[in-house]
């Protein structure tokens, strides 16, 4: 009944100064979690820190399920010493999820940074469709830039920028999406965006949608404490009023999320 | 073994509420635990009319604690007992609809549409929030405004009537005394402690609000000592709070004087916090033969 479970840590793998991909197995069964959902995780085991903290899911493999994380304070620092065998208390999997895309409609991925955890999930289960998802992937610079084997090998090819232009080309990630848009104007007729990354790439992606005509839906990330909808701690500012990103998103339509 | 409590008019079944603003509208939970096992559940506060409540970001963590500063949105006193009410009218669990006002006709026009509602078990009385704006803060900060409000909602319900007192103040068993002299049938303390955190990379405050309400069991040995000062000086049941995360912290409130516990901030560590510390209440009490909770209330040895 319960959503809470604890899982024990199969894998904790630094991928670059600040990233990590941790795979748990959860001791019970729980609920299949899908591309946009995310999970409650605690950091210690005692009471500081206090709160869990909100992960999406990245991956689900074989071997159990994986998040991809940045170490940004206290709680992902202890949680990158995680080593296999630790056990983790976790919620979820929670939250709304990407909406199913509607039958023979192009797909595009955004992420920004390390904003293609969740969106990952999404390609890796769009991949295998008859309408393959085109990706643009941006960071800061190019060891920033996460899991592109692992997008390789999922049969998609990331089109990548960088902010310092050493790897990919130069410049915001919105900025080659529009490039892209403006070459392919068949493409853009039936599609439909769904992206995570930093606030200034959602903000300027809206904007981009709406001069295009696109629909779109980002996965938001905001301080949580419960993760369920009780603590009204995360809310977010939309064109129907304030919302949860726990319980009504995380995932929402671009066009409603006022910036 | 008998777990009922009497909190004033109020008879629960166990000691074990889980506190306002940390468990939503009861449905929040549905799916996370069994909410039917509880003693009572405390809503999130409720106004006359809906509230958006502050803008994000609105919670931050601290050491063994968060603060707060959600700024008491909420759906309305018409929509809560129309679209949330139904659902918990399935348990046993008794109902505390916590409520406020920005008057004191506000306080007792909705204390009077509360008590008409059916599944409504208790009100508890707000007049302590810590993110409202400056002014507000009279109604749980001077005893004479206190005393007036609580007066005014007594006369507008027969319902068992909890008021929720501020820790901020300098002497909390004077605004107890209060309370209870204007006719309060309980109170719940503590409500959150005012406090404010600073990045000091951008050199803002980190909540939108500037300051917000701490929780958490940081706030513990206050809300414990609190507790204490008020079962001396009132003869009304207390229901105490703050930062309870087991059993030992919730038999640590009896003994200072607390006849029932309410669960808080666990709540969002954990959505079963509050069953696990029921469970583990009553451990405590058959390993060494304690019969009635009431056995613990007050029974600290100073």
């Amino acid at each position: 009944m319960s959503r809470l479970f604890e899982a024990s840590v199969k894998e904790n793998r630094r991928l670059t100064e600040k990233h990590y991909l941790l795979t748990f197995n959860p001791l019970k069964k729980i609920r299949r979690p899908g591309p946009g959902n995310f999970f409650m995780i605690s950091a210690g085991n005692g009471l500081d820190p206090l709160l869990k903290r909100p992960f999406s899911l990245h991956r689900r493999t074989g071997s159990g399920i994986r998040i991809l994380y940045r170490v940004t304070g206290r709680g992902t620092a202890i949680l990158s010493r995680k080593r296999p065998g630790d056990v983790l208390e976790i919620i979820g999997p929670l939250g709304n999820g990407f909406p199913a895309r509607r039958a023979g409609e192009n797909t595009i991925l955004v992420a920004g940074g390390v904003g293609i955890a969740p969106v990952f999930a999404l390609a890796e289960h769009l991949a295998a469709s008859a309408k393959k998802p085109v990706l643009f992937y941006g960071a800061k610079t190019g060891s920033d830039l996460l899991c592109i084997d692992e997008l390789k090998s999922i049969g998609i090819e990331p089109r990548i920028c960088t902010d310092t232009g050493d790897t990919g080309r130069k410049g915001p990630v919105t900025g080659m999406l529009r490039e892209f848009l403006g070459k392919n104007p068949s493409f853009s007729e039936d599609c439909c965006i769904y992206a995570c990354g930093p606030e200034s790439m959602l903000r300027s992606l809206s904007a981009l949608a709406g001069e295009y005509g696109l629909r779109g839906y980002a996965a938001l990330e905001q301080n949580m404490a419960c993760g369920i909808g009780a603590c009204l701690g995360c809310i977010v500012n939309t064109t129907r009023g304030y919302k949860r990103v726990c319980r009504d998103g995380p995932v929402f339509p671009l066009n409603e999320i006022i910036w | 073994m008998n777990l009922s409590v009497n909190v004033g008019k109020l008879k629960l079944g166990n000691p074990v509420i889980a506190a306002s603003g940390t468990f939503g509208y009861g449905e929040e939970y549905s799916g996370f635990t069994d909410i039917g096992r509880l003693g009572a559940v405390t809503v999130k506060g409720l106004s006359l009319s809906p509230r958006e409540g502050n803008p994000p970001p609105r919670i931050v963590e601290t050491p063994a604690g968060m603060l707060n500063a959600v700024g008491l949105q909420n759906i309305g006193i018409d929509s809560f007992i129309k679209d949330k009410l139904p659902f918990l009218r399935q348990f046993e669990t008794r109902v505390i609809v916590n409520f406020f006002g920005d008057s004191i006709s506000e306080y007792a026009e909705a204390a009077a549409r509360l008590s008409s509602a059916e599944g409504v078990h208790a009100l508890e009385m707000n007049i302590s929030c810590p993110n409202k704006q400056a002014g507000w803060s009279i109604f749980g900060t001077d005893p004479k405004v206190t005393f007036r409000v609580v007066s005014a909602v007594r006369k507008a319900t027969a319902m068992p009537l909890i008021v929720k007192l501020s820790p901020n103040v300098t002497d909390i068993a004077m605004m107890a005394k209060a309370a209870e002299d204007a006719g309060a049938d309980a109170l719940s303390l503590i409500n959150t402690l005012t406090a404010m955190a600073i990045d000091i990379n951008t050199r803002r405050p980190k909540l939108a609000n500037i300051t917000g309400g701490l929780s958490g069991p940081a706030i513990r040995p206050v809300a414990v000592r609190m507790v204490w000062e008020c079962y001396r000086k009132v003869k009304i049941p207390l229901i105490g709070m703050g930062g309870i995360m087991s059993a030992e912290d919730a038999i640590e409130f009896m003994l200072a004087g607390a006849t029932a516990v309410a669960v808080g901030t666990a709540n969002f560590v954990n959505p079963g916090a509050a069953v696990d510390i029921l469970q583990g209440i009553k451990t405590f009490m058959s390993a060494r033969g304690i019969r009635s909770p009431r056995e613990l209330t007050g029974a600290v040895r100073c």
